[in-house]
């Protein structure tokens, strides 16, 4: 284990070396020896001072390893309670480990205070706006966590015996429903992960399809706007077609021009965002439809931005063929730093034998309503993932749709396109907005002009975090010269807008007063300004590299 | 809000959405919080879960005990409701926690690095296809028929796409020998294999990796993390990748997901690994401090030349299993394992003694091993439901009508072996 000396933070004591003998299962005091360290007494216990820690969530954390060592540490595990053997005649010697397994034995106080010290150094959706553009981080209700932690949720086993699992079976039928009505597709599959998983899975669909109808080789390329998400062409690619981009216009809108003469008799598909990635409504839609449509190409929905439109307009009737939906977007299920989210993908009818299996059915019997999965789909472009997909994250997203109900998901749309408007009146006094184009849930600033004075869109974001506000998607879409998109969501109080924006007159302000502050933010974080290049320069990815 | 926007309504607000796509959803009402408890209370009770069976299943998800501390780490707003940690000085907490899961990963396995997840087993095996094949140049990937079905199923999705050939190596009872599997590894990729495999058997992993290299093809080992405390690690017996599920590692069952998968590599192939890295690094005051990294590998900066097209990723369950490895330590993990492998152990003896019953592959094992019945495995299954015991995994769709996939973890208690052996006495 490592004691890295050169981070300006002491460690404890290396971990090989026997610490006192005290208990396995610490008490808390034992924890608060070591974490709380009062200067006084680390300093005096011996050559390795042991780290202060910042009182306010400040400075860095020690690593999991470099916590104290409790070499009896570890839970309390029932006995084996059935005759043991000697697990040398169980496990041929030659197919056991040989090298020490290197992961920490220390006791549970420790473990806790260390990631209630993560948790500090994170800023969460909890903490304050997070105004992250195309990825909606609106509040996540508290109850949904609850709901998923019922046994009936969470203790049930993929493979279990269908009439186990009706409950579960029922829950994922009923949220296809209403993911079908929301969109107007004829059939979903739940089975995708997140939205690229959805991406690829929407064009594996769209390939089978062309591959029926005779055309599978000839159409090997999908149409891409420049102002479309990476995962869009990446997804094409792990598909095996072939990306072309399409420009936008100076409003940020398709190119119809440019559109048209890149379509053909070689296109699979068009993907776009409706609204696009600069907040825009594509207003030739159904021009942009009927074109795919007439050169046998199908039109791709990423639903990524469909938090504008739930309740109000469906991309069935906007003439898409295939959609996909980030329920840990529009339908507010966490997104856990990252992860997990869920893609679900859905189709028009057309298309709907090629969806991923299983799906889920429903058999009317005399009695009763049955649910079943059925693997019986032999044009399906077969699974896409292990199992049904991410269950309680679907779980998550049924319950806020429910306590929504239709009314409630229309007025989410239009108090996000609402919320966004007005924070876009009052920014744009500040700095420019990339498109005169209406605005729908979102937008793009453009901060030419700070740039003009020296400062970067990156460092205007990195002053916004002093300020107690996430920063904007930085540099995004690339189609737009030092880009901040800004997406406050329905769940914003209008007061939190206000202070949003007095936050990013005063930056401003400071950039030109006082360049240099805000050039070097952020300073209220726990660490400054982190150098990126130097991580990739010289990748240390583990604590043992 | 309306005036200063300079508008008379919110309709008016979506003026640029033509008539013909406006369309309100039919949908019910929405439901008061206490409603919606209710509502989902009685979905869940629909299920008979496994607090009221006892259950056998394992076939790549595993019912284990989960610490309520782990329970307590993942349900931290500051964790769950944060994103991707762009802008790094506000999420170190997240990105410490990555840093972490990658080193715990990389100890486990033994390999040089790993990624901060990917979205499940079978989705970090086609992606590690995707990487050899990118890697080798070659459009060959030969697997194991003896990996978990659904991850072969999910690889050829994956292949159809990526233009690359799936060749499934057929078993010899339970297990691939490294004899057929060399001689099927001729321009191939990738030798693909899961240690224990799909069937819980233990294969001889270093002659099979061996193989692979001889043939100039990577080695990619799918394995079981809790496993790993015991036997020879991926980086041990010469994988070039390790793939495998987090879920064991103090996450619910939740009917298949959300789980997170593992990624790991040798260094060599760093700079072909899908999804998010974190690393470390200084800040403007010489502090440590830990970003995302090798971005230029990832779809936001690379667009269609991506190594993978992975964005959201299974962060969250990834703290899970953090935290499950820092409560259980290197001493925990090892000995969860051996109750396992000792329960499973006993509950084999004990039913090979069962007559018309046997065990169905003459090859060591962990916690999952097959067993043989005297007539079709749905009947056998069907006894030990009527005892409320879910059985195992019927392997008929494996070809295998008369087996059982059982699966003993620490939480089959005693008793409830003792109540499969006569159940079927």
């Amino acid at each position: 284990m490592t004691t890295d000396q050169t981070v300006g933070q002491s460690v404890d004591q290396p971990a090989e070396a026997p610490v006192d003998g005290q208990p396995a299962v610490a008490a808390p005091s034992d924890g608060a020896n070591i974490d709380a360290a009062p200067m006084a007494d680390s300093v005096a216990a011996g050559d390795v001072p042991v780290a202060v820690q910042h009182p306010s969530g400040s400075g860095p954390e020690r690593l999991i390893n470099e916590l104290r060592h409790h070499p009896h540490g570890g839970p309390q595990l029932p006995p084996v309670g059935v005759p043991e053997q000697d697990l040398d005649s169980l496990i041929p010697a030659n197919r056991r480990r040989r090298s020490k397994l290197g992961l920490p034995t220390t006791s549970e106080p420790e473990i806790l205070r260390h990631f209630g010290r993560l948790a500090r150094r994170t800023f969460s959706l909890q903490e304050g706006l997070y105004p992250l553009g195309s990825c909606t981080m609106k509040y996540n209700p508290a109850i949904n966590e609850a709901l998923v932690r019922l046994d009936g949720f969470a203790q049930i086993h993929p493979y279990q015996p269908e009439d186990t699992v009706q409950g579960a079976l029922r829950l994922l039928y009923e949220l296809e429903e209403w993911l079908k009505e929301i969109t107007g597709m004829d059939r979903i599959s739940l089975q995708p992960a997140a939205g690229a998983h959805g991406e690829w899975t929407g064009l594996r669909i769209i390939q089978a399809y062309h591959r029926d109808q005779g055309e599978g080789a000839q159409r090997d390329t999908v149409l891409v706007p420049d102002s479309a998400h990476g995962t869009n062409p990446a997804s094409a690619t792990l598909a095996g077609l072939k990306s072309v981009t399409v420009k936008s216009t100076a409003q940020g809108l398709v190119d119809l021009d440019d559109y048209r003469s890149k379509l053909g008799p070689h296109v699979a598909a068009i993907m776009l965002t409706n609204p696009n990635t600069l907040g825009l409504f594509e207003r030739d839609i159904a021009e942009i439809a009927s074109l795919a449509h007439a050169a046998g190409a199908l039109l791709y929905y990423d639903g990524a931005n469909l938090n504008a439109m739930v309740g109000v307009a469906r991309p069935a009737d906007m003439g898409f063929d295939v959609v996909h939906l980030n329920l840990h977007k529009t339908f507010s299920t966490p997104h856990g730093g990252g992860g997990p989210g869920a893609g679900p993908c859905g189709v028009r009818d057309r298309l709907a034998a090629y969806l991923p299996v299983p799906t889920v059915e429903k058999r009317e019997d005399a009695a009763a309503s049955r649910y079943f999965l059925d693997w019986d789909r032999p044009q399906s472009i077969g699974k896409v993932r292990s199992f049904v997909g991410n269950f309680a994250v679907l779980v998550k997203a049924y319950a806020y749709m429910r306590a929504y109900g239709g009314d409630g998901l229309r007025q989410v749309a239009m108090d996000a396109v609402l919320n966004a408007n007005y924070l876009k009146a009052l920014l744009g006094r500040t700095f420019d907005i990339a498109s005169s184009e209406p605005s729908m849930h979102e937008f793009v600033l453009t901060t030419k002009k700070a740039k003009d004075l020296g400062v970067r869109n990156i460092d205007l974001a990195k002053r916004l975090l002093d300020f107690g506000f996430y920063a904007p998607t930085v540099s995004f879409p690339l189609t737009v010269p030092e880009a901040l998109m800004v997406e406050p969501t329905e769940t914003e109080s209008r007061e939190t807008l206000d202070s949003f924006v007095a936050a990013v007159e005063q930056i401003w302000e400071e950039v030109q007063t006082n360049p240099d502050v805000v050039r070097h933010a952020p300073h209220e974080t726990p660490v400054g300004r982190l150098d990126e290049v130097r991580a990739a320069r010289h990748p240390k990815l583990t604590w043992r590299s | 809000m309306l005036k200063t926007i300079g508008v008379d309504s919110q309709e008016d607000l979506f003026a640029s959405l033509p008539a013909g796509v406006r369309r309100a959803p039919e949908l019910p009402e929405g439901l008061s919080e206490q409603e919606l408890v209710e509502y989902f209370t009685t979905i869940a009770r629909e299920n008979r879960d496994l607090t009221q069976l006892d259950g056998f299943l394992g076939a790549g998800a595993y019912r284990r005990f989960i610490p309520a501390a782990v329970t307590q780490v993942i349900s931290r707003p500051e964790f769950f409701t944060a994103y991707t940690p762009y802008q790094a000085e506000a999420s170190q907490g997240w990105l410490q926690s990555i840093f972490e899961f990658q080193s715990m990963i990389a100890e486990l396995t033994a390999m040089d690095v790993a990624n901060a997840s990917m979205y499940e087993a079978a989705t970090a095996t086609a992606e590690a296809a995707v990487m050899a094949v990118v890697h080798t140049e070659r459009h060959r990937i030969v697997v194991a028929g003896t990996i978990h079905p659904e991850y072969l199923a999910v690889l050829r999705t994956y292949g159809a796409g990526r233009d690359f050939e799936v060749v499934e190596l057929v078993a010899d009872s339970g297990r691939i020998d490294p004899e057929r599997a060399a001689a099927a590894l001729d321009g191939a990729a990738a030798l693909i294999i899961q240690q224990p495999n799909f069937y819980g058997a233990l294969e001889d992993a270093a002659a099979l990796c061996q193989a692979a290299h001889t043939a100039g093809a990577l080695a990619v080992a799918a394995c079981d993390p809790i496993a790993l405390a015991l036997i020879e690690a991926p980086g041990e017996f010469g994988a070039d990748i390790a793939v495998g599920e987090c879920q064991q590692l103090g996450i619910p069952l939740w009917y298949g997901g959300p789980y997170c998968g593992y990624l790991a590599a040798s260094t060599e192939l760093l700079r072909k690994i899908p999804g998010r890295l974190v690393g470390e690094t200084v800040d403007e005051r010489g502090q440590r401090g830990f970003v995302l990294t090798l971005q230029a590998r990832e779809q936001h900066i690379r667009r269609e030349s991506a190594t993978s097209n992975i964005c959201t990723n299974q962060a969250l369950i990834a703290l899970g299993a953090t935290a499950y490895m820092g409560v259980m330590g290197a001493a925990g993990l090892a000995r969860v394992a051996e109750i396992s492998v000792q329960r499973a152990h006993h509950l084999a003896g004990e039913l090979a003694g069962v007559r018309g019953y046997s065990i169905g592959f003459d090859a060591p094992f962990l916690w999952e091993f097959v067993l043989r019945c005297p007539g079709p495995a749905s009947e056998t299954l069907a006894k030990l439901r009527d005892r409320d015991i879910l059985g195992g995994l019927d392997l008929a769709a494996s070809g295998l009508p008369d087996c059982v996939l059982v699966a003993v973890t620490e939480m089959n208690s005693p008793r409830s072996l003792a109540k499969y052996v006569e159940a079927l006495s």
